[in-house]
């Protein structure tokens, strides 16, 4: 709730408006206590007079009814109408939507449609048409308010619980024997109440209005009861005249619909989760670069090659070293396997290479990374826009995310290509077919008019892999390309990708939590925990002797088939927060050759056999078989 | 041995391209009549992949979905969905998502609470005590208790969706992809839990996942699902070692593998078969190596192939 006031007060005109709403609602509490006129006694010896002109603060209107006790009298009202109106419709909104939303089907369809009829007139002309009917009145003009404004919340609710009555706590809540009323009071309620609180705030100030109308036309509030519209409508003969009796409640109309609109906006802006986590602020095109210590040279011939490289996430004053010194590089035609758990920092990692890491909050603090010698951290931004997708290219998990729903796979593919190689389009169409092909998509040319959606998972990764061989790229850094695919179609992928390399030469960072993917595709491998390499090799050598405990003790953790009905190795206890590491072995806790001096110092990767190096300073001893 | 859990020619179709009045355009089979039983005791593995029908068998038992047709029978009795208080006390769930199947605005103590008053009708003491005792049982603090689930790590939180499935006091519990959510350090400290709390309490499982390997060290048995069919059924050892069936066969070599050489299994162009055109016989055919005439026109049915396995091939290995 506190954190809810910080986000509102942030907003400052949000601010103001909260500050002038409770002045108003507070002055419309207290009015009864207030000394003021009889806003209703007549006294036509006094009327039309101007503010500050005799006994009346504000002056008096046409019959000499005192203004100022008048206006508050008038803003109480309108305000009751208003919140009123406003809280049966929420209340009667809000239960169609969440029965339709949560019963769907037929009971859906037939609820929806009755809305949509009533949405289908013009809302004022309902509002009088149910005025008309019904006769006069305050209260049947809050009927009417009410009434036009339900399907705008019906609509709005049954959105949010369409998406909730599928969830799986609701489920859960079924299988722990609860009903539907009750799981749609204690699941599916507490969820909605924001969005009806949003609804509410942003649809209440013309709700306001809306009374404030219908009253100005003489079918609210009744003389001589005040309320603001009815004052304008009251003032209106007058207006040339005296000015002063329509400005008033005019001016209290503007007053109140502005601070609770930008009230509103601000409470939506504070609740609404998704403009909470920042995805209104848009990331910058590249890595912000913060780099305090040296630049790292770059040292041998590899293609590309980190060095040091740190990578931090800096939310609410909290440092995350997701990435804690990294040092990497990868030849031609050779395949670097990045292996680690959730969190290990390893797409953090190869996100950065290109400055794909989200500022704000992502910061690279330190270290380079350099592409055939040239250092690309801190390179500006048209370079290393020229050389994404040109020359180093991304395949990411998920391609149902990366490839854009309402274009087809060609036009994707060909903008690829044209956005680098200026080529006629019958010339880049050919070329994505060609593309296709040799990611051994069947009749590339038919398929290259479909649609995302209409491709099954592995054959949308085929396409993620032909977008990123497109430019012919040097390095190809793969996230987890399998990770959301069947086995049998795991297995296509990685033999194409293999067939690719030897064909291209290829480099391909290879990034994976999958010990058996590493072992077939793999010539070297990186294991990382905690945002740093805690060993490094052949993958041979490191899968027959893993010398750091962690990846020994994750390895065992791997069942495999063949091994019959057992118990699996675990290893107890979690991975340390990125946010708090102490010095020394982030392994250290759930390591169980721990020593005192695993916690003392910090402990280099230094290398152990030919070609492997470790982050311990107990290593694994090489088993026996594996040294002969 | 006592069936658990007995299925009789259950079937589940979804309509495709709804209308609002008149019958849908389509029908799909999601799953196919299957039979099964699971004994008292036992943990029954099912594996497939994507789209072959494991989480709809698994909520029509759970009566999360009403059946298109067949008949489920748990410990004897036909599954009455009617009352949720009373099936729920009998057969449990265990979600994939473990954070999602958490009410994110529920703290973890009034997420446990509710099985044990809506099914069993505990006083509040009686419940903080049971409460404790499941918590002990499934290695988790009890501090936990008076916290939101977004405060909590996959394996956390995926032992207190067990905790809850515990609560209900149910005697079967369907783990659907239990721990393909998690990373494998933390799978192996859940998949123990679940073998300990097994022993312990004399649970029956129906063990989903997509991984052979997880499957075939907790399963006594495994039955095998192809496009909402079972295409091979037996003990767990017998049928990765010995595949009948040239799709376990398939699986079993598509699993990738510390030592083994990378190839692909198959052509490299196959897809599933599409559900809203299912093909003539068996669905398998087209990704059949061992193919005969005879699989293009009549759908095979589940045969005995030695003592306690089942496969559904013209043409078994």
């Amino acid at each position: 709730m506190s954190g809810f006031f910080k986000l509102l007060a942030r907003n400052r005109l949000a601010l103001g408006g909260l500050i002038v709403m409770v002045a108003v609602v507070l002055l419309s509490l207290l009015t009864p206590l207030l000394p003021l006129a009889n806003p209703d006694v007549i006294d036509t010896a006094n009327r039309f007079k101007l503010p500050l002109e005799g006994t009346a603060l504000l002056g008096t209107d046409h019959l000499g009814r005192d203004l100022l006790s008048r206006l508050l009298w008038g803003t109480r009202l309108s305000l009751a109408v208003g919140f009123v109106a406003a809280a049966v419709a929420a209340t009667l909104g809000a239960t169609i939507g969440i029965v339709a939303g949560f019963y769907g089907g037929k009971t859906d369809n037939i609820i929806m449609r009755g809305v949509d009829m009533l949405m289908a007139f013009p809302y004022i002309l309902l509002a009088l048409a149910i005025v008309a009917a019904l006769g006069p009145g305050l209260m049947n003009a809050l009927i009417a308010v009410s009434a036009v404004n339900i399907p705008f919340f019906a609509r709005n609710i049954r959105g949010v619980t369409v998406g909730i009555a599928h969830k799986e706590f609701v489920d859960a809540a079924r299988l722990s024997g609860m009903g539907d009323l009750r799981i749609i009071a204690t699941e599916v309620l507490p969820n909605v109440i924001p969005v009806i609180v949003i609804a509410i705030s942003t649809t209440v100030g013309w709700m306001i209005l809306e009374t404030a109308g219908l009253s100005f036309l003489g079918l609210g509030s009744q003389p001589p009861q005040a309320d603001l519209g009815s004052m304008l409508g009251e003032a209106r003969s007058a207006l040339i005249t005296n000015p002063n009796t329509s400005i008033i409640p005019g001016a209290m109309i503007l007053i109140i619909v502005m601070a609770i609109n930008l009230l509103g906006d601000g409470v939506r802006d504070a609740l609404d989760p998704r403009l909470k986590s920042g995805a209104l602020s848009r990331p910058m095109p590249a890595t912000r670069v913060d780099r305090k210590a040296p630049i790292p040279t770059a040292s041998d011939d590899a293609l590309l090659a980190l060095r040091d490289l740190h990578t931090q996430f800096h939310v609410k004053g909290r440092v995350y070293k997701a990435v804690g010194g990294v040092d990497l590089s990868v030849r031609p035609g050779e395949c670097l396997g990045i292996i680690g758990e959730s969190g290990s920092g390893k797409s953090v990692t190869a996100l950065s290479v290109m400055g794909l890491v989200a500022s704000p909050p992502g910061v690279i603090t330190g270290g380079a990374v350099y592409y055939q010698g040239q250092d690309l951290v801190g390179a500006p931004y048209e370079t290393l826009r020229r050389l994404r997708g040109d020359s180093v290219a991304y395949i990411f998990q998920d391609p149902q995310a990366t490839l854009h729903p309402l274009y087809t796979i060609g036009d994707q593919l060909i903008e690829a290509v044209r956005v680098h190689h200026p080529k006629g389009k019958a010339e880049a169409r050919a070329h994505a077919i060609d593309l296709l092909k040799s990611v051994r998509i069947p009749n590339a040319e038919d398929r290259i008019n479909s649609y995302p959606h209409e491709l099954s998972g592995g054959m949308r990764q085929r396409v993620g892999i032909a977008m990123a061989l497109a430019n012919d790229p040097e390095v190809i850094i793969a996230d987890e390309p399998t990770t959301a695919l069947d086995v049998t179609v795991q297995a296509q992928i990685l033999s194409l990708l293999d067939d690719l390399r030897r064909e291209r030469g290829l480099a391909i960072i290879f990034i994976t939590h999958d010990f058996g993917v590493v072992a077939q595709l793999c010539d070297r491998v990186a294991v990382m925990y905690a945002g740093r390499i805690v060993e490094e090799g052949p993958t041979e050598a490191i899968l027959n002797t893993a010398a750091h405990p962690y990846t020994a003790r994750l390895m065992a953790c791997v069942p495999e088939l063949g091994g019959g009905r057992r118990r699996l190795a675990a290893i107890p206890g979690l991975p340390p927060g990125v946010d708090q590491l102490g010095i020394g072995c982030a392994f250290a806790d759930r390591c169980d050759k721990v020593q005192p001096a695993c916690r003392a110092a910090d402990i280099p990767l230094a290398p152990l056999r030919p070609g492997q190096k470790v982050r311990c300073i107990h290593p694994e001893p090489a088993r026996p078989e594996a040294v002969a | 041995m006592t069936e658990a859990l007995k299925l009789t020619g259950l079937s589940k179709s979804f309509p495709v391209g709804k209308r609002l009045f008149g019958p849908p355009k389509a029908m799909v089979r999601a799953v196919r009549p299957t039979s099964l039983v699971v004994d008292k005791g036992e943990t029954l593995g099912i594996v497939g992949e994507s789209g072959c029908g494991k989480t709809t068998l698994a909520r029509m038992l759970v009566g999360l979905l009403a059946p298109t047709g067949g008949r489920i029978e748990i410990e004897g009795e036909p599954l009455n969905t009617t009352n949720p208080a009373t099936f729920g006390r009998k057969i449990q769930y265990v979600f994939q998502d473990p954070i999602s199947s958490l009410n994110p605005r529920k703290t973890i103590r009034q997420i446990m609470e509710a099985p044990l008053r809506h099914l069993h009708r505990m006083p509040k003491a009686a419940r903080a005590t049971r409460i404790s005792e499941i918590f002990a049982a499934v290695n988790l603090r009890e501090e936990f208790l008076e916290r939101y689930p977004h405060e909590f790590s996959g394996g956390q939180a995926q032992r207190i969706g067990i905790a809850r499935a515990l609560a209900a006091d149910a005697r079967i519990l369907i783990l659907d992809e239990p721990v393909s959510a998690l990373d494998v350090s933390v799978q192996a400290q859940v998949l123990n839990l679940l073998s300990d709390l097994k022993a312990k309490l004399g649970l029956t499982y129906l063990f989903i996942s997509h991984d052979l390997a997880v499957v075939e060290a907790v399963s006594d048995r495994v039955a095998v699902l192809y496009f909402g069919s079972v295409v091979e059924i037996g003990p767990t050892d017998q049928v990765f070692a010995a595949p009948h069936h040239p799709y376990t066969k398939l699986l079993a070599d598509s699993a990738p593998k510390v030592g083994r050489a990378l190839k692909a299994p198959e052509a490299r162009e196959t897809e599933l078969p599409n559900p809203l055109d299912p093909p003539q016989g068996c669905a398998f055919r087209a990704r059949c190596p061992y193919a005969i005439p005879r699989c293009a026109t009549e759908e095979p049915a589940l045969e005995m192939q030695q003592a306690g396995v089942w496969a559904a091939c013209h043409n078994p290995q």
